[in-house]
Protein backbone atom coordinates (compact mmCIF):
# COMPACT_ATOMS: atom_id res chain seq x y z
CA UNK A 1 0.00 0.00 0.00
CA UNK A 2 1.15 3.47 -1.24
CA UNK A 3 1.30 5.51 2.11
CA UNK A 4 -0.05 8.96 1.93
CA UNK A 5 0.70 12.16 4.22
CA UNK A 6 -2.58 14.03 3.44
CA UNK A 7 -5.27 11.20 5.28
CA UNK A 8 -8.76 12.67 3.32
CA UNK A 9 -7.25 12.04 -0.18
CA UNK A 10 -5.48 8.62 1.39
CA UNK A 11 -8.73 7.59 2.82
CA UNK A 12 -10.29 8.17 -0.87
CA UNK A 13 -8.05 6.35 -2.82
CA UNK A 14 -8.61 3.73 -0.09
CA UNK A 15 -11.90 3.76 -0.65
CA UNK A 16 -12.44 2.92 -4.64
CA UNK A 17 -8.94 0.71 -4.27
CA UNK A 18 -11.03 -1.06 -1.45
CA UNK A 19 -13.96 -1.68 -3.78
CA UNK A 20 -11.26 -2.60 -6.63
CA UNK A 21 -9.54 -4.84 -4.04
CA UNK A 22 -12.69 -6.78 -3.53
CA UNK A 23 -13.93 -6.95 -6.99
CA UNK A 24 -10.74 -8.20 -8.22
CA UNK A 25 -10.52 -10.86 -5.40
CA UNK A 26 -14.13 -12.30 -5.75
CA UNK A 27 -13.31 -12.51 -9.57
CA UNK A 28 -10.41 -14.81 -9.02
CA UNK A 29 -11.64 -16.60 -6.41
CA UNK A 30 -14.95 -17.63 -9.04
CA UNK A 31 -12.51 -18.11 -12.28
CA UNK A 32 -10.82 -20.58 -9.99
CA UNK A 33 -14.12 -22.83 -9.11
CA UNK A 34 -15.80 -22.58 -12.67
CA UNK A 35 -18.28 -24.95 -11.92
CA UNK A 36 -20.06 -22.73 -9.37
CA UNK A 37 -20.17 -20.53 -12.21
CA UNK A 38 -21.77 -22.51 -14.56
CA UNK A 39 -24.02 -24.00 -12.40
CA UNK A 40 -26.82 -21.20 -12.26
CA UNK A 41 -26.62 -20.62 -16.19
CA UNK A 42 -27.28 -24.25 -16.67
CA UNK A 43 -30.39 -24.44 -14.32
CA UNK A 44 -31.63 -21.19 -16.04
CA UNK A 45 -31.69 -23.18 -19.05
CA UNK A 46 -32.96 -26.32 -17.48
CA UNK A 47 -35.66 -24.72 -15.91
CA UNK A 48 -37.04 -23.07 -19.38
CA UNK A 49 -36.58 -26.38 -20.93
CA UNK A 50 -39.04 -28.05 -18.18
CA UNK A 51 -42.15 -25.48 -18.91
CA UNK A 52 -42.46 -26.88 -22.66
CA UNK A 53 -42.72 -30.52 -21.69
CA UNK A 54 -44.63 -29.97 -18.72
CA UNK A 55 -47.32 -27.32 -20.25
CA UNK A 56 -47.69 -27.64 -24.40
CA UNK A 57 -44.96 -27.33 -26.72
CA UNK A 58 -47.76 -25.26 -28.75
CA UNK A 59 -45.70 -22.05 -30.05
CA UNK A 60 -48.65 -19.14 -29.63
CA UNK A 61 -49.45 -20.46 -25.69
CA UNK A 62 -45.23 -20.60 -25.34
CA UNK A 63 -45.05 -17.35 -26.46
CA UNK A 64 -47.58 -15.79 -24.20
CA UNK A 65 -46.11 -18.04 -21.21
CA UNK A 66 -42.11 -16.89 -22.25
CA UNK A 67 -42.11 -13.14 -20.26
CA UNK A 68 -43.02 -14.43 -16.86
CA UNK A 69 -41.09 -18.00 -17.50
CA UNK A 70 -37.77 -16.33 -18.35
CA UNK A 71 -38.18 -14.21 -15.43
CA UNK A 72 -39.41 -16.47 -12.71
CA UNK A 73 -36.16 -18.98 -14.16
CA UNK A 74 -33.92 -16.19 -14.05
CA UNK A 75 -35.07 -15.16 -10.70
CA UNK A 76 -34.60 -18.99 -9.29
CA UNK A 77 -31.32 -19.07 -10.83
CA UNK A 78 -30.09 -15.95 -8.64
CA UNK A 79 -31.64 -17.35 -5.42
CA UNK A 80 -29.56 -20.78 -6.35
CA UNK A 81 -26.49 -18.85 -6.71
CA UNK A 82 -27.16 -16.73 -3.19
CA UNK A 83 -26.28 -19.11 -0.73
CA UNK A 84 -22.86 -19.53 -1.87
CA UNK A 85 -21.81 -15.80 -1.88
CA UNK A 86 -20.64 -15.30 1.91
CA UNK A 87 -20.54 -19.17 2.37
CA UNK A 88 -16.58 -20.11 1.83
CA UNK A 89 -15.47 -16.74 2.93
CA UNK A 90 -17.35 -17.51 6.39
CA UNK A 91 -15.86 -21.39 6.47
CA UNK A 92 -12.60 -20.15 5.74
CA UNK A 93 -12.63 -17.37 8.37
CA UNK A 94 -11.95 -14.08 5.87
CA UNK A 95 -15.57 -12.73 6.45
CA UNK A 96 -14.65 -12.03 10.32
CA UNK A 97 -11.31 -10.26 8.97
CA UNK A 98 -13.52 -7.81 6.77
CA UNK A 99 -15.66 -7.41 9.32
CA UNK A 100 -12.29 -6.71 11.57
CA UNK A 101 -11.00 -4.50 9.14
CA UNK A 102 -11.10 -0.29 9.59
CA UNK A 103 -12.60 -0.03 5.98
CA UNK A 104 -16.71 0.70 5.86
CA UNK A 105 -18.30 -2.77 5.72
CA UNK A 106 -20.63 -1.01 3.09
CA UNK A 107 -18.18 -0.91 0.47
CA UNK A 108 -16.82 -4.06 0.93
CA UNK A 109 -20.62 -5.61 0.76
CA UNK A 110 -21.60 -3.48 -2.25
CA UNK A 111 -17.92 -4.77 -4.08
CA UNK A 112 -18.83 -8.50 -3.39
CA UNK A 113 -22.44 -7.98 -4.67
CA UNK A 114 -21.44 -5.83 -7.27
CA UNK A 115 -19.04 -9.22 -8.47
CA UNK A 116 -21.46 -11.26 -7.82
CA UNK A 117 -24.02 -9.81 -9.94
CA UNK A 118 -21.60 -9.58 -12.62
CA UNK A 119 -20.88 -13.32 -12.84
CA UNK A 120 -25.02 -14.26 -11.97
CA UNK A 121 -27.08 -11.20 -13.36
CA UNK A 122 -25.29 -9.79 -16.22
CA UNK A 123 -24.76 -13.75 -17.29
CA UNK A 124 -28.27 -14.35 -16.80
CA UNK A 125 -29.07 -11.53 -19.24
CA UNK A 126 -27.11 -12.16 -21.65
CA UNK A 127 -28.34 -15.70 -22.17
CA UNK A 128 -31.48 -14.44 -22.04
CA UNK A 129 -32.60 -13.88 -25.62
CA UNK A 130 -31.95 -17.59 -26.08
CA UNK A 131 -34.22 -18.63 -23.68
CA UNK A 132 -36.60 -16.11 -25.29
CA UNK A 133 -36.07 -17.78 -28.58
CA UNK A 134 -36.38 -21.36 -27.54
CA UNK A 135 -39.90 -20.09 -25.66
CA UNK A 136 -40.77 -18.28 -29.20
CA UNK A 137 -40.81 -14.95 -27.80
CA UNK A 138 -41.43 -12.59 -30.49
CA UNK A 139 -38.62 -10.56 -31.62
CA UNK A 140 -40.07 -7.10 -30.47
CA UNK A 141 -39.47 -8.39 -26.61
CA UNK A 142 -36.13 -8.97 -26.99
CA UNK A 143 -35.02 -5.37 -25.71
CA UNK A 144 -37.75 -5.05 -23.14
CA UNK A 145 -36.32 -8.57 -21.93
CA UNK A 146 -33.23 -7.47 -21.93
CA UNK A 147 -33.57 -4.11 -20.76
CA UNK A 148 -35.10 -5.08 -18.19
CA UNK A 149 -33.81 -7.86 -16.71
CA UNK A 150 -30.39 -5.50 -16.73
CA UNK A 151 -32.05 -3.58 -14.22
CA UNK A 152 -33.94 -6.43 -12.43
CA UNK A 153 -31.32 -8.42 -11.70
CA UNK A 154 -28.77 -6.14 -9.10
CA UNK A 155 -32.08 -5.64 -7.27
CA UNK A 156 -32.28 -9.20 -7.06
CA UNK A 157 -28.55 -10.01 -6.40
CA UNK A 158 -29.05 -7.14 -3.60
CA UNK A 159 -32.23 -8.11 -1.53
CA UNK A 160 -30.98 -11.90 -1.62
CA UNK A 161 -27.81 -11.39 -0.28
CA UNK A 162 -29.51 -9.83 2.40
CA UNK A 163 -31.08 -13.31 2.65
CA UNK A 164 -27.55 -14.93 2.70
CA UNK A 165 -25.89 -12.78 5.10
CA UNK A 166 -28.29 -13.53 7.83
CA UNK A 167 -28.55 -17.29 7.63
CA UNK A 168 -24.49 -17.51 6.86
CA UNK A 169 -23.95 -19.08 10.11
CA UNK A 170 -26.49 -21.59 9.94
CA UNK A 171 -25.68 -24.60 8.46
CA UNK A 172 -28.11 -25.67 6.16
CA UNK A 173 -29.39 -21.91 4.61
CA UNK A 174 -30.59 -22.97 0.99
CA UNK A 175 -34.16 -23.54 1.53
CA UNK A 176 -34.29 -21.02 4.62
CA UNK A 177 -33.36 -18.28 1.92
CA UNK A 178 -35.74 -18.90 -0.28
CA UNK A 179 -37.97 -18.33 2.34
CA UNK A 180 -37.19 -15.57 3.58
CA UNK A 181 -36.13 -13.52 0.04
CA UNK A 182 -39.00 -14.76 -2.25
CA UNK A 183 -41.52 -12.41 -0.71
CA UNK A 184 -39.13 -9.56 -1.14
CA UNK A 185 -38.43 -10.70 -4.97
CA UNK A 186 -42.42 -10.46 -5.99
CA UNK A 187 -42.15 -6.14 -7.15
CA UNK A 188 -38.97 -7.28 -9.41
CA UNK A 189 -40.89 -10.32 -11.24
CA UNK A 190 -44.11 -7.84 -11.56
CA UNK A 191 -42.63 -5.25 -13.32
CA UNK A 192 -39.75 -7.31 -14.92
CA UNK A 193 -42.19 -9.61 -16.51
CA UNK A 194 -45.11 -6.32 -17.09
CA UNK A 195 -42.16 -4.39 -18.89
CA UNK A 196 -41.32 -7.68 -21.10
CA UNK A 197 -45.25 -7.75 -21.84
CA UNK A 198 -45.39 -4.56 -22.88
CA UNK A 199 -42.43 -5.27 -25.70
CA UNK A 200 -43.94 -7.64 -26.93
CA UNK A 201 -47.08 -5.83 -27.54
CA UNK A 202 -45.90 -2.50 -28.51
CA UNK A 203 -46.73 -0.62 -25.43
CA UNK A 204 -43.70 2.08 -24.30
CA UNK A 205 -42.13 0.47 -21.21
CA UNK A 206 -40.67 3.47 -20.42
CA UNK A 207 -42.64 3.12 -16.95
CA UNK A 208 -41.58 -0.10 -15.73
CA UNK A 209 -37.92 0.58 -16.60
CA UNK A 210 -38.41 3.25 -14.40
CA UNK A 211 -40.19 1.50 -11.71
CA UNK A 212 -37.53 -1.31 -11.60
CA UNK A 213 -34.54 1.21 -11.51
CA UNK A 214 -36.35 3.27 -8.87
CA UNK A 215 -35.94 -0.55 -6.26
CA UNK A 216 -32.94 -0.82 -7.50
CA UNK A 217 -31.67 2.58 -6.41
CA UNK A 218 -33.43 2.18 -3.26
CA UNK A 219 -31.99 -1.32 -2.82
CA UNK A 220 -28.47 0.13 -3.89
CA UNK A 221 -28.82 2.40 -0.42
CA UNK A 222 -30.30 0.42 2.08
CA UNK A 223 -29.65 -3.47 1.10
CA UNK A 224 -25.77 -2.75 1.67
CA UNK A 225 -26.66 -1.71 4.91
CA UNK A 226 -28.95 -4.77 5.85
CA UNK A 227 -26.40 -6.79 4.58
CA UNK A 228 -23.63 -5.38 7.06
CA UNK A 229 -25.96 -5.70 10.17
CA UNK A 230 -26.97 -9.21 9.21
CA UNK A 231 -23.20 -9.89 8.73
CA UNK A 232 -22.28 -8.53 12.05
CA UNK A 233 -25.41 -10.56 13.52
CA UNK A 234 -24.73 -13.73 11.74
CA UNK A 235 -20.61 -13.36 12.94
CA UNK A 236 -21.43 -12.76 16.60
CA UNK A 237 -22.84 -16.00 17.15
CA UNK B 1 -30.17 18.82 38.16
CA UNK B 2 -34.00 17.72 38.44
CA UNK B 3 -34.56 15.59 35.04
CA UNK B 4 -38.25 16.46 33.40
CA UNK B 5 -40.44 13.42 32.98
CA UNK B 6 -41.55 12.63 29.79
CA UNK B 7 -43.13 8.96 30.37
CA UNK B 8 -44.54 7.49 33.64
CA UNK B 9 -42.03 4.95 35.61
CA UNK B 10 -44.21 2.02 34.57
CA UNK B 11 -43.34 2.67 31.06
CA UNK B 12 -39.40 2.56 31.52
CA UNK B 13 -40.17 -0.71 33.91
CA UNK B 14 -41.37 -2.46 30.96
CA UNK B 15 -38.26 -2.72 29.44
CA UNK B 16 -36.98 -5.18 32.13
CA UNK B 17 -38.67 -8.46 31.95
CA UNK B 18 -39.33 -8.85 35.48
CA UNK B 19 -41.43 -5.38 35.84
CA UNK B 20 -42.76 -6.31 32.18
CA UNK B 21 -43.90 -9.71 33.35
CA UNK B 22 -45.83 -8.12 36.53
CA UNK B 23 -47.10 -5.15 34.69
CA UNK B 24 -48.38 -7.29 31.74
CA UNK B 25 -49.94 -9.81 34.58
CA UNK B 26 -52.05 -6.40 36.34
CA UNK B 27 -53.24 -5.94 32.89
CA UNK B 28 -54.01 -9.14 31.92
CA UNK B 29 -57.00 -9.96 33.40
CA UNK B 30 -58.65 -6.17 31.96
CA UNK B 31 -58.02 -6.76 28.62
CA UNK B 32 -59.55 -10.39 28.48
CA UNK B 33 -63.17 -8.84 29.86
CA UNK B 34 -62.42 -6.29 27.25
CA UNK B 35 -61.95 -8.63 24.97
CA UNK B 36 -64.41 -11.25 25.92
CA UNK B 37 -67.71 -8.38 25.99
CA UNK B 38 -66.46 -6.86 22.85
CA UNK B 39 -66.14 -10.29 21.29
CA UNK B 40 -69.04 -11.80 22.20
CA UNK B 41 -71.49 -8.40 22.48
CA UNK B 42 -70.31 -7.82 18.83
CA UNK B 43 -70.87 -11.02 17.43
CA UNK B 44 -74.32 -11.13 18.72
CA UNK B 45 -74.76 -7.62 17.40
CA UNK B 46 -73.36 -8.32 13.93
CA UNK B 47 -74.86 -11.72 13.41
CA UNK B 48 -77.86 -11.13 14.90
CA UNK B 49 -79.38 -7.53 14.61
CA UNK B 50 -77.22 -5.55 12.28
CA UNK B 51 -79.08 -5.50 8.40
CA UNK B 52 -78.67 -7.72 5.76
CA UNK B 53 -76.86 -5.81 2.99
CA UNK B 54 -79.38 -5.55 -0.14
CA UNK B 55 -77.39 -6.97 -2.71
CA UNK B 56 -75.22 -10.05 -0.88
CA UNK B 57 -78.39 -10.87 1.73
CA UNK B 58 -76.70 -12.62 4.88
CA UNK B 59 -73.75 -13.41 3.55
CA UNK B 60 -71.88 -10.46 3.64
CA UNK B 61 -71.44 -10.74 7.82
CA UNK B 62 -68.46 -12.25 7.81
CA UNK B 63 -66.59 -9.05 7.00
CA UNK B 64 -67.46 -9.23 10.67
CA UNK B 65 -64.73 -11.28 10.93
CA UNK B 66 -62.63 -10.53 7.66
CA UNK B 67 -62.31 -6.83 7.92
CA UNK B 68 -61.20 -7.15 12.04
CA UNK B 69 -58.70 -9.85 11.26
CA UNK B 70 -57.02 -8.44 8.05
CA UNK B 71 -56.80 -4.95 9.90
CA UNK B 72 -55.02 -7.30 13.01
CA UNK B 73 -52.80 -8.85 10.66
CA UNK B 74 -51.39 -5.28 9.49
CA UNK B 75 -50.97 -3.95 12.68
CA UNK B 76 -49.16 -6.83 14.35
CA UNK B 77 -46.87 -6.93 11.49
CA UNK B 78 -46.30 -2.88 11.94
CA UNK B 79 -45.86 -3.98 15.88
CA UNK B 80 -43.21 -6.73 15.11
CA UNK B 81 -40.98 -4.16 13.01
CA UNK B 82 -41.07 -1.13 15.65
CA UNK B 83 -40.81 -4.01 18.13
CA UNK B 84 -37.23 -5.19 15.93
CA UNK B 85 -35.85 -1.85 15.53
CA UNK B 86 -36.03 -0.95 18.72
CA UNK B 87 -34.47 -4.54 19.75
CA UNK B 88 -31.73 -3.72 17.56
CA UNK B 89 -31.59 -0.09 18.43
CA UNK B 90 -31.40 -0.51 22.37
CA UNK B 91 -30.82 -4.12 22.86
CA UNK B 92 -33.68 -3.95 25.09
CA UNK B 93 -34.92 -8.20 25.71
CA UNK B 94 -38.40 -7.49 26.00
CA UNK B 95 -38.60 -6.02 21.97
CA UNK B 96 -36.72 -9.39 21.07
CA UNK B 97 -39.82 -11.53 22.89
CA UNK B 98 -42.66 -9.22 21.74
CA UNK B 99 -41.44 -9.94 18.15
CA UNK B 100 -41.12 -13.28 18.48
CA UNK B 101 -44.24 -13.31 20.54
CA UNK B 102 -46.18 -11.49 17.59
CA UNK B 103 -45.25 -13.45 14.65
CA UNK B 104 -47.43 -16.15 14.94
CA UNK B 105 -50.34 -14.22 16.14
CA UNK B 106 -50.10 -12.17 12.93
CA UNK B 107 -49.54 -15.19 10.85
CA UNK B 108 -52.75 -16.60 11.95
CA UNK B 109 -54.36 -13.38 11.65
CA UNK B 110 -53.76 -13.18 8.02
CA UNK B 111 -54.77 -17.08 7.57
CA UNK B 112 -58.22 -16.10 9.19
CA UNK B 113 -58.28 -12.85 6.65
CA UNK B 114 -57.65 -15.56 3.56
CA UNK B 115 -59.43 -18.02 4.80
CA UNK B 116 -62.63 -15.67 5.28
CA UNK B 117 -61.96 -14.01 2.44
CA UNK B 118 -61.92 -16.87 0.73
CA UNK B 119 -65.57 -18.27 1.98
CA UNK B 120 -67.08 -15.04 1.59
CA UNK B 121 -65.47 -14.83 -1.92
CA UNK B 122 -66.99 -17.86 -3.13
CA UNK B 123 -70.48 -17.21 -3.27
CA UNK B 124 -70.05 -13.74 -3.91
CA UNK B 125 -67.11 -13.34 -6.50
CA UNK B 126 -67.89 -17.18 -8.08
CA UNK B 127 -64.13 -18.46 -7.00
CA UNK B 128 -62.16 -19.19 -3.72
CA UNK B 129 -59.32 -17.45 -5.09
CA UNK B 130 -58.67 -15.17 -7.75
CA UNK B 131 -55.21 -12.90 -8.47
CA UNK B 132 -56.08 -9.68 -7.34
CA UNK B 133 -54.52 -7.14 -5.41
CA UNK B 134 -55.24 -7.59 -1.76
CA UNK B 135 -55.27 -11.19 -1.91
CA UNK B 136 -52.22 -11.49 -2.85
CA UNK B 137 -50.28 -8.75 -1.10
CA UNK B 138 -52.11 -10.26 2.08
CA UNK B 139 -50.68 -13.59 0.99
CA UNK B 140 -47.30 -12.36 0.61
CA UNK B 141 -47.84 -10.45 4.23
CA UNK B 142 -48.40 -14.21 5.61
CA UNK B 143 -44.86 -15.52 3.90
CA UNK B 144 -43.67 -12.33 5.32
CA UNK B 145 -44.97 -13.53 9.01
CA UNK B 146 -43.33 -16.99 7.76
CA UNK B 147 -39.58 -15.77 7.10
CA UNK B 148 -39.68 -14.30 10.46
CA UNK B 149 -40.84 -17.39 12.20
CA UNK B 150 -38.49 -19.63 10.23
CA UNK B 151 -35.77 -17.56 10.44
CA UNK B 152 -36.25 -17.03 14.01
CA UNK B 153 -36.72 -21.13 14.80
CA UNK B 154 -33.45 -21.84 12.64
CA UNK B 155 -31.03 -20.32 14.58
CA UNK B 156 -30.20 -21.08 18.08
CA UNK B 157 -29.06 -18.47 19.82
CA UNK B 158 -31.35 -17.09 21.28
CA UNK B 159 -30.27 -12.99 20.83
CA UNK B 160 -28.99 -13.90 17.20
CA UNK B 161 -32.15 -15.46 16.20
CA UNK B 162 -33.82 -11.75 17.74
CA UNK B 163 -31.76 -9.65 15.86
CA UNK B 164 -31.66 -11.47 12.15
CA UNK B 165 -35.38 -12.01 12.71
CA UNK B 166 -35.69 -7.78 13.21
CA UNK B 167 -33.07 -7.00 10.39
CA UNK B 168 -36.13 -9.41 8.48
CA UNK B 169 -39.09 -7.78 9.93
CA UNK B 170 -37.22 -4.38 8.96
CA UNK B 171 -36.65 -5.63 5.14
CA UNK B 172 -40.28 -6.45 4.74
CA UNK B 173 -41.44 -3.04 6.12
CA UNK B 174 -39.42 -1.26 3.33
CA UNK B 175 -41.18 -3.70 1.03
CA UNK B 176 -44.86 -3.75 2.35
CA UNK B 177 -45.82 -0.55 0.52
CA UNK B 178 -43.87 -1.41 -2.82
CA UNK B 179 -45.61 -4.81 -2.67
CA UNK B 180 -49.02 -2.87 -1.60
CA UNK B 181 -48.38 -0.72 -4.70
CA UNK B 182 -46.85 -3.19 -7.32
CA UNK B 183 -49.92 -6.11 -6.88
CA UNK B 184 -52.38 -2.72 -6.83
CA UNK B 185 -51.22 -1.75 -10.53
CA UNK B 186 -50.53 -5.43 -11.52
CA UNK B 187 -54.09 -6.59 -10.87
CA UNK B 188 -57.22 -5.30 -8.64
CA UNK B 189 -60.87 -6.45 -7.83
CA UNK B 190 -61.02 -6.00 -4.19
CA UNK B 191 -63.43 -3.09 -2.81
CA UNK B 192 -60.95 -0.20 -1.03
CA UNK B 193 -60.68 -0.12 2.82
CA UNK B 194 -64.06 0.00 4.70
CA UNK B 195 -62.64 2.21 7.82
CA UNK B 196 -60.54 5.19 6.69
CA UNK B 197 -59.34 8.03 9.06
CA UNK B 198 -60.33 10.85 7.13
CA UNK B 199 -63.85 10.23 5.33
CA UNK B 200 -67.01 8.41 7.27
CA UNK B 201 -67.78 4.77 6.01
CA UNK B 202 -69.83 4.19 2.98
CA UNK B 203 -72.21 1.88 4.60
CA UNK B 204 -74.74 2.86 7.41
CA UNK B 205 -74.33 3.16 10.79
CA UNK B 206 -76.24 -0.21 12.03
CA UNK B 207 -73.77 -1.71 9.84
CA UNK B 208 -70.70 -0.39 10.51
CA UNK B 209 -70.57 0.06 14.24
CA UNK B 210 -70.55 -3.40 14.76
CA UNK B 211 -67.64 -3.91 13.17
CA UNK B 212 -66.09 -1.23 14.98
CA UNK B 213 -66.73 -3.25 17.78
CA UNK B 214 -65.14 -6.09 16.59
CA UNK B 215 -62.30 -4.37 15.60
CA UNK B 216 -61.44 -2.81 18.63
CA UNK B 217 -62.44 -6.31 20.37
CA UNK B 218 -60.05 -7.97 18.20
CA UNK B 219 -57.42 -5.54 19.43
CA UNK B 220 -58.15 -6.11 22.77
CA UNK B 221 -57.64 -10.34 21.67
CA UNK B 222 -54.78 -9.47 20.19
CA UNK B 223 -52.78 -7.69 23.32
CA UNK B 224 -54.20 -10.46 25.74
CA UNK B 225 -52.85 -13.23 23.03
CA UNK B 226 -49.30 -11.39 23.08
CA UNK B 227 -49.26 -10.87 26.80
CA UNK B 228 -49.76 -14.46 27.53
CA UNK B 229 -46.94 -15.43 25.08
CA UNK B 230 -45.12 -12.69 26.07
CA UNK B 231 -45.03 -13.74 30.02
CA UNK B 232 -44.60 -17.59 28.63
CA UNK B 233 -41.52 -15.86 26.71
CA UNK B 234 -40.09 -14.11 29.91
CA UNK B 235 -40.45 -17.07 32.09
CA UNK B 236 -38.81 -19.35 29.44
CA UNK B 237 -35.84 -17.11 28.92
CA UNK B 238 -35.27 -15.96 32.41
CA UNK B 239 -35.68 -19.61 34.19
CA UNK B 240 -31.80 -19.31 35.43
CA UNK B 241 -33.19 -15.84 37.61
CA UNK B 242 -33.78 -15.72 41.48
CA UNK B 243 -37.42 -14.03 40.70
CA UNK B 244 -38.68 -17.07 38.03
CA UNK B 245 -37.46 -19.64 40.96
CA UNK B 246 -39.69 -17.39 43.84
CA UNK B 247 -42.37 -17.62 41.51
CA UNK B 248 -42.55 -21.23 40.37
CA UNK B 249 -41.76 -22.33 44.06
CA UNK B 250 -44.84 -20.21 45.32
CA UNK B 251 -46.86 -21.62 42.80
Amino acid sequence: MRMDTNPRQSSSVGMTGLFAATCRREFLLSFRRKSDLVNPLIFFLMVATLFPLGVSPEPGFLAQLAPGVVWVAALLATLLSMDALFRSDYEDGSLEQLLLSPQPLFVVVLAKVLAHWMMTGLALTLMAPLLGMMLFLPAEGMPGLMLSLLLGTPTLSLVGAIGAALTVGLKKGGVLISLLVLPLYIPVLIFGSSAVQAAVTGLPLGGYLALLGALLALALGLAPLAISAALRISISS
Amino acid sequence: MAEKKWMPRWFYQLASPRWCYQITGRLLPWFSVAALLLLIGGTVWALAFAPADYQQGNSFRIIYLHVPSAILAQSAYMLMAVAGAIGLIWKMKVADMVLKSAAPIGASMAVLALATGAIWGKPTWGSWWVWDARLTSMLILLFLYLGVMALNSAIENESTAAQASAVLALVGVVNIPIIKYSVEWWNTLHQPATFKLTEKPAMPVEMWLPLLVMVIGFYCFFAVSLMQRLRNEIIWRERRAGWVRELLNKQ
